[in-house]
């Protein structure tokens, strides 16, 4: 009897990674799925924080692919050492601060890591040549399988017959002949698999599914280590770049304006990290104070706090002030005028 | 039989499930967990889990705006 060969799969929760592992499924192979949390995922956080979006499913995508195709998903918290892909990647950054080619090297050593203390035999992703400008070319195909040490048990389903055979192929524990050889931008070829795969619901992320792809966040993220005056994070950060308005008025500080409810509810967790502001008579934004102040930057960031509540026409506006032991002082301040805020100050 | 409760709050997803999917590791068939999460989403994404590795979920509910969710480790 032949041994049972097994796969792990890097499930997105995207169409790409669920019709791969469903092509190697099909080909008799055992497949668990594993999933890795960087802290910039798009998947949920958003939908979880922003009022705005409490009608949308808040499903994780990767769970949903792996309940569909009846697999077990080991989800993997890798935010501590996703720093150093991030703060320093040997390929660059693409479009934005998102280092695409450090980042598939990186999760595929750790599939391989994965795999190899669970005893399975390859790895599966859903790459497709020419799918994405960065990390997805045919020049970045054997780079990603060499540096991440994954070498030839990296099999590529959908784009398998446009590269040289795996192991897994050679070896015969899978037919090439059943694999498939799609490459470029368009989405047909996976849209009729899915087809006949059966698959009539699956996610169809716009712009990725990484916040560092995401042009506003990256520039919020680089004006954080400018600040800082170095090139490092918490989640915190992370969580907190992914809320409210951000506005530096000088260059030691900045408010994070929550746009709505939810978010305000969300930023109210903070209270005891951050120095927050509220308007103590009109409805308004919660406001939370990242950096030193001085009583006289308190003045100013009221004033712009005042700016987004119901009393931006009044004369004076009092503010609450609260610091990271819950202390409050009351401050008086005029409101700015909308046009006042210069749109520097907007990160 | 052992029994286990940690708190989630303030964690968003995946980080509920991470954790859940962690603790449960050090567990044994048999001993339960409940965890108490802020994020609403936990309501789909743990039961999810849950089914997908084979554990039984035993109740959730909501209490002063926190998701409860008990769990049987199979």
């Amino acid at each position: 009897m032949s041994q049972q060969r097994k796969a792990v799969a890097l499930i997105s929760g995207g169409l790409d990674s669920m019709l791969a592992t469903k092509a190697i499924m099909n080909q008799g192979i055992h497949v668990e799925g594993i999933n890795f949390f960087t802290g910039f995922c798009v998947e949920g956080h958003t939908h979880a924080i922003r009022k705005r979006d409490t009608d949308k499913v808040k499903r994780n995508n990767s769970l949903w692919v792996a309940e569909q195709l009846g697999i077990k998903l080991h989800i993997i918290d890798i935010i501590e050492e996703y720093k150093q892909v991030l703060i320093n990647p040997k390929h660059g950054y693409g479009a934005n601060m998102n280092p695409c080619l450090d980042c598939k090297i990186f999760m595929v050593n750790k599939a391989k890591q994965w795999m190899q203390e669970n005893g399975f035999d390859f790895i599966i992703t859903g790459e497709v040549i020419g799918q994405r400008p960065m990390s997805q070319r045919k020049y970045t195909m054997p780079v990603i399988a060499a540096e991440s040490g994954a070498d030839d048990r990296l099999l590529r389903p959908l784009c398998a017959q446009n590269l040289p055979a795996t192991l897994p192929e050679r070896e015969g524990w899978i037919d090439r002949n059943q694999l498939f050889g799609f490459s470029g931008r368009s989405r047909k070829p996976q849209m009729a698999l899915a087809k006949e795969f059966g698959f009539s619901d699956y996610a169809q992320p716009a712009g990725g599914c990484c916040f560092l792809t995401d042009e506003s966040y990256s520039l919020k993220l680089v004006d954080l280590w400018k600040a800082r005056g170095t090139r490092d994070y918490e989640l915190d950060d992370v969580m907190l770049l992914k809320v409210g308005r951000h506005i530096r008025p000088r260059p030691h500080f900045k408010l994070i304006v929550a746009r709505e409810d939810g978010e305000a509810q969300f930023m109210s967790g903070y209270k005891k990290e951050y120095v927050s502001m509220h308007c103590t008579h009109h409805r308004g934004p919660l406001v939370l104070l990242d950096g030193s102040l001085n009583a006289d930057d308190i003045a100013l960031a009221g004033r712009i706090l005042a700016r987004y509540g119901q009393g931006r026409d009044e004369a004076q506006v009092e503010v609450s002030v609260r610091d990271q032991q819950g202390v409050e002082q009351i401050i008086s301040v005029q409101p700015f005028k909308i046009d006042e805020i210069p749109e520097d100050w907007f990160i | 039989m052992s029994h286990q409760e940690i708190s989630l709050r303030r964690l968003l997803c995946p980080l509920p499930v991470i954790r859940t999917q962690d603790t449960i590791k050090t567990l044994q068939s048999g001993d339960t967990l409940t965890v108490i999460c802020t994020d609403p989403g936990v309501m789909h994404d743990i039961p999810a889990w849950c089914r997908i590795n084979g554990h039984q979920v035993l109740n959730t509910r909501i209490e002063s705006g926190e998701y409860i969710i008990e769990i049987q480790v199979t």
